[in-house]
């Protein structure tokens, strides 16, 4: 199954601006559900069966994962990002959820694909250890996650509407106001409000949108771009033609993210001198979350 | 966002790296294609290393003025700031600013000082004094 057929079917497209969750003093913005939530909407969806396991003792946790290598599995892993020795120093921040698949071991070093870059990586058992160990906001416990069951076949004339529908219902409608369409808003209001905050801190917040969205997680105008992936892949598969449209509108979306994160760069760079425009960056971000909307309300027309 | 539009702008955060990104091929079809970066997001990123090092290098200053405890410095270098130390050592932040005093620092027990240097990845040793400046 491809990448983003599995994203797709788990439903986990979203948005979320978590005031309230503070990653080095700023608010945490989700543009993808939380990895246990993918999982979990991989099992509803498709019927895959995997087992999550985290541990209150290092070593029971390490033990475990050096089993079930030798078993010859693979293995998803939480960790945090700051532990991880081959990820270049600029990207080392305190962040919990970066998610890897370790694939073996050799004499006490993890072999490793991580999402990050093209080829596989290594870490040693105490470095590692470390990784999935880390304290703090969204603590990883030492989980580890991997299939017990995976179906034959998939039925996606029965799975794709359930899955997109999740997702179109999930953005549009979420009752509460920091979810969704309705969390662009609020982090869009929250922009403008900027202009009587502290400078520094007001461009600091800018950044961290960036940073949220083009590099933590692998990037979230990107997980656009997986969503439209698979919303080429099913429509051509179930030659739905609404959902081949979708799928365009969403590359656009994708786009618009990006022209987004470009503006606050942009106004990032400028002088110090230099006023930034909150007011046109907010608006970008309401033309986003209307441009997403009119995608989910035809989503919802394409079965 | 089309394959010919994938940013390649050798970010240097990157460290020559590639990262998998996905993108459209003239005919619309999806695919994923190697990015090398783009200057966005490295400009974001370099800012929060930046207003980082202004942190700890402020902090240093203050240990070197014998304002506060190497503690402080420690912290801002490690990426952490008084919240994300909070929560890694289940101290209270009330109590992990008495300790940037030094007169406080001084008299910790080396418990307090365990839980401080295993989560920032240094000895006790270490915590309790500030590195030499890079020249």
């Amino acid at each position: 199954m491809s990448e983003p057929m599995a994203f797709g079917l788990s439903s986990a497209l979203n948005f979320a601006y978590l005031p309230f969750v503070k990653l080095a003093g700023m608010p945490l913005i989700a543009y993808r559900s939380i990895p246990k939530a993918i999982i979990k909407g991989l099992q509803k969806n498709l019927g895959l069966k995997m087992k999550i396991e985290t541990f209150s003792n290092q070593q029971k946790g390490q033990d475990r994962l050096d089993a079930l290598l030798e078993e010859g599995r693979i293995v998803g892993a939480q960790t945090s990002v700051f532990w991880l020795p081959y990820l270049p120093d600029e990207m080392r921040f305190h962040f919990n959820g970066h998610n890897l698949l370790v694939y073996g071991k050799q004499d006490d070093v993890y072999k490793i694909s991580d999402p990050v870059f093209e080829h596989v990586v290594e870490a040693n058992e105490q470095e590692f250890l470390k990784a999935r160990f880390a304290k703090g906001v969204m603590a990883p416990k030492g989980a580890i996650y991997y299939p017990t069951f995976v179906p034959q076949a998939i039925d996606y004339e029965r799975v794709v509407p359930k899955a997109i529908k999740t997702v179109a219902k999930r953005m549009l409608k979420t009752p509460v106001p920091i979810a969704g369409l309705k969390g662009m808003r609020a982090l869009a209001k929250t922009i403008r409000k900027l202009e009587s905050k502290d400078r520094r801190y007001a461009r600091l917040f800018l950044g961290h949108i960036v940073r949220m969205q083009e590099e933590i997680g692998t990037g979230g105008a990107g997980f656009r771009y997986i969503y439209a992936s698979f919303l080429q892949e099913t429509g051509n598969i179930l030659s739905n033609e609404t959902l081949l449209e979708a799928s365009v509108m969403m590359t656009e979306v994708g786009d618009s993210w990006r022209e987004f994160a470009l503006l606050i760069a942009k106004s990032i760079r400028s002088k110090k001198s230099e006023t930034v425009d909150f007011d046109a960056i907010a608006k970008k971000l309401e033309s986003i979350a209307d441009e997403e909307a009119v995608i989910y309300k035809k989503l919802l027309t394409a079965f | 966002m089309k394959a010919q539009e994938v940013p390649q702008d050798d970010s240097s955060i990157y460290r020559g790296e590639k990262r998998a990104v996905y993108a459209t091929s003239k005919d619309g079809e999806y695919g994923v294609v190697a990015s090398s970066g783009w200057d966005a997001e490295e400009e974001a990123t370099q800012q929060a290393v930046a207003e980082l090092e202004r942190l700890s290098d402020e902090a240093y200053e203050a240990c070197e003025a014998g304002e506060a405890s190497p503690l402080e410095f420690h912290m801002y270098s490690k990426r952490l700031d008084l919240l994300s130390l909070s929560q890694a050592t289940g101290l209270f932040q009330w109590r992990i600013k008495r300790h940037f005093k030094p007169a406080v620092f001084a008299k910790l027990s080396d418990k307090i000082l365990e839980r401080y240097a295993d989560v920032m990845g240094i000895t006790t040793q270490a915590l309790k004094q500030l590195p030499k400046k890079e020249s």
